[in-house]
């Protein structure tokens, strides 16, 4: 009896641990958007009719806990075939330094370059490290997009003419005036998902943008320029101004986007700052919402005002997977005009494949007209580093909720900033 | 052959000690590898940079532990889980008490009340958060109060005290630890209640023999009775205060600036907002050494209380 069993014991561990013959053949692709699972799993079945290769699609949201999962799969070194890194390009870098992340720019080069001509320049920049760049990493093309993004204001068309606005502002005064003539008949002003830190960052990297330029901010992330210098102090000041004149919705500070999306959407405030990714959540929560898009209103004009954008969604290919080939061939199919016009119709999202743009909905070309004027920390010289950038945000918060001034903040910026640069020079 | 007695003895001995060894083996290997190794693993990053996936790792010595014993948002943070443990203490386990008292008298649907007190702790604390968000909810649609504490007082007459719970500094916390105290009461009163009803009955007949009242029976009588319990009681409460954090970011997401962070907050920013791995295991290990150290004086202080 017992011998029996250890024969059965010992088949069953053997046909176990053995690898699946269709393992080959399968593909697996983790990704962390819940909008996007069942257009993916659509694509995942009609690429299988097509090619026989199987593609299994995992959806681990939110991106956080992505992010949590992908590390943790790297550490233990059990990552998937395709995967994204939400993170900053810093650690896009380790994963490549660790082997992690296939280089993609042959595949790119192949046939006159066509895959990379086809896809907008600045979502292929997002996922490029060039010659001499900071991270040492070897200069080349990592990530494929499969959409773009881009971050802007939204207006409420319908509150706007409530208030008697009859054009959405460009300036930062008409701005002014438009949140005056909204809380003169009830309205709140803005609202933003600024509970995500990250959302915050980019509102003021747009002033910060348009109030100093690219090179001065450089400049301060290399240490030569103190945040306590007036344009930094202008940055703080925008926080400190739109507070003053009511323009945020309560509780603004720790607001998580999907809240403030639900805010915009049932028409709680008439500005809302957000992503273009934001045309697929307002068709659920509100399909009679007449809203358009615009530029965050500029205060100067010396310097233009960027926002962030590029890739929306990218993803590597795992360098040590033995389907490698096989996922690069699905992200070129991904990405080839057909299925890109069929996840925007889907999704709502932008393609990041310029020859399927002609099949977006109206609203998206308000997004994709801005191409241009986006800009993205992954594709920027340098980077904050991240204790400074932590108490540079955070430091807006206080700034929002009345309880510091710019003065204040910048101060305390600029101290965090030498401590760590003291550390650097020692090391 | 016939074997020496020594030697069987020595060979009954062996297999006696081999099967107790080989019964507790599993044991020792998931202690050791889920507990022994990731502590010492979590003590050797402690002092190294990291960034958690780079394959380059720098030893540093205690230079994490030294930057730590300068860093004023990670004791700030602490005093705010001591904040949070404070009315957790107190609030908590005060409510926990009474009602535990209540029920172990003959009331009327006492089953019904153990039922609906138990309640909060089962939910997940991610529930709990979404659900408190939208009762502390500060926004307006229509010129209405959303959040539901708003809308009361609004309805009410209190107008006056309408306010940003969860966006303010002077109340975020204070919120927080509310909704912690809300949620883990129901802990607590399982606890004592079970504590309440190991109190042989007689010794409360004989005081009302002896005339007591109710309240000299509960000075004299329940307290001192309940002291391993309450003591037990209080360490868990610690424990579990202390290390709130799903709570928080289910109510605050990233927080309210430096206000609403806590230890575990700040081990979390540091591993995945931060990338310092290295100093994260630095927090942590210190945070735990700190929790020992508490854990073990409330546990000498109840048996010194005891004793007395």
């Amino acid at each position: 009896m017992k011998r029996l069993f250890c024969v059965v014991l010992g088949i069953f561990l053997l046909t176990g641990c053995a690898k699946k013959p269709e393992e080959q053949n399968t593909i697996t692709f983790w990704h962390w958007m819940t909008d996007r699972q069942k257009a993916f799993e659509e694509l995942a079945k009609k690429y299988e009719e097509q090619t026989g290769i199987k593609v299994k699609v995992d959806l681990y949201a939110p991106s956080d806990a992505y992010t949590q999962r992908i590390i943790a799969s790297a550490q233990a070194k059990v990552l998937p075939d395709i995967y994204g890194i939400l993170d900053k390009k810093e650690i896009f870098a380790s994963f490549i330094d660790s082997g992690f992340v296939a280089d993609l720019t042959a595949e790119f080069a192949k046939d006159n370059s066509e895959w990379e001509k086809a896809i907008f320049p600045k979502a292929i920049d997002v996922n490029r490290f060039t010659e001499g760049n900071i991270y040492k990493v070897k200069p080349g093309i990592y990530g494929v997009p499969i959409d773009v993004t881009n971050i802007q204001m939204l207006y409420n068309k319908k509150l706007l003419e409530k208030a008697g606005i009859k054009k959405a502002p460009k300036t930062f005064d008409e701005f002014l005036a438009a949140i005056e003539a909204l809380k003169r008949v009830g309205i709140t002003g803005m609202v933003s998902g600024w509970g995500e830190l990250w959302m915050l960052d980019c509102f003021a990297s747009n002033y910060a943008f348009n109030i100093m330029g690219e090179d001065k901010i450089m400049a301060t992330y290399r240490g030569e320029v103190p945040y306590t210098d007036p344009d930094w102090i202008k940055v703080f000041n925008v926080f400190k101004t739109l507070r003053e004149k009511g323009a945020f919705i309560d509780g603004i500070v720790t607001k998580l986007n999907k809240y403030s999306e639900q805010d915009f959407a049932l028409e709680r405030a008439a500005f809302s700052f957000n992503g273009s990714w934001c045309v697929n959540v307002y068709k659920d929560m509100n399909p009679n919402l007449q809203y358009g898009a615009m530029l965050p209103p500029a205060i100067e004009s010396t310097f233009p005002l960027k926002i962030w954008g590029g890739a929306g969604s990218s993803f590597v290919v795992n360098n040590n997977s033995s389907r490698k080939d096989k996922a690069i061939a699905f992200l070129k199919w991904v990405t080839a005009k057909e299925q890109q016009a069929y996840l925007a119709q889907e999704t709502k999202n932008l393609p990041s494949n310029r020859q399927a743009l002609s099949s977006i909905p109206e609203i998206l070309s308000d997004f994709a007209g801005v191409m241009d004027q986006t800009t993205h920390p992954t594709i920027w010289s340098h980077n904050e580093n991240p204790l400074v950038a932590e108490r540079y945000i955070k430091g807006i918060q206080s700034i929002i909720i009345g309880e510091k001034t710019p003065e204040q903040v910048a101060k305390e910026v600029q101290e965090i900033k030498e401590k760590e640069l003291k550390k650097l020079r020692k090391e | 052959m016939s074997t020496n007695p020594a030697t069987a003895r020595r060979n009954l001995l062996f297999k006696d000690n081999f099967e107790s060894f080989a019964f507790i083996l599993p044991a020792v290997i998931i202690f050791s590898v889920f507990y022994i190794y990731p502590f010492f693993e979590t003590f050797a990053l402690s002092m190294q940079k990291w960034n958690g996936i780079s394959l380059h790792r720098t030893f540093i010595w205690f230079n994490n532990f030294i930057d730590l014993k300068d860093d004023k948002i990670w004791w700030n943070a602490l005093g705010h889980a001591g904040y949070v443990t404070f009315i957790a203490l107190t609030l908590q386990n005060a409510l926990a008490f009474a009602l535990a008292l209540a029920c172990d008298r003959e009331i009327r649907m006492k089953r019904f009340y153990r039922v609906v007190f138990f309640l909060p702790p089962v939910l997940s604390e991610v529930v709990v958060g979404l659900i408190w968000q939208w009762i502390l909810y500060a926004g307006k649609q229509d010129g209405q109060h959303i959040g539901l504490l708003n809308h009361f007082l609004d309805k009410t007459g209190f107008s006056h005290l309408i306010h940003s719970w969860l966006s303010d500094p002077d109340t975020a916390l204070t919120c927080i630890a509310v909704v912690h105290s809300w949620k883990g009461f129901g802990w607590g009163f399982i606890i004592l209640l079970a504590g309440l009803q190991t109190i042989d009955r007689q010794l409360y007949e004989a005081a009302k023999v002896d005339g007591a009242g109710s309240w000299r029976v509960l000075r004299n009588v329940t307290i001192p009775m309940m002291i391993p319990v309450i003591f037990d009681v209080i360490v868990l409460t610690i424990l579990g205060s202390m290390q709130v954090f799903v709570l928080i970011i289910s109510l605050l997401g990233n927080g309210l600036g430096d206000h609403t962070d806590v230890p575990v907050t700040r081990i979390f920013s540091a591993m995945t907002g931060t990338n310092q791995f290295g100093y994260a295991c630095a927090q942590g290990v210190t945070f735990g050494l700190i929790l020992i150290f508490v854990s073990f004086t409330f546990k000498k202080l109840s048996t010194k209380l005891k004793q007395a």
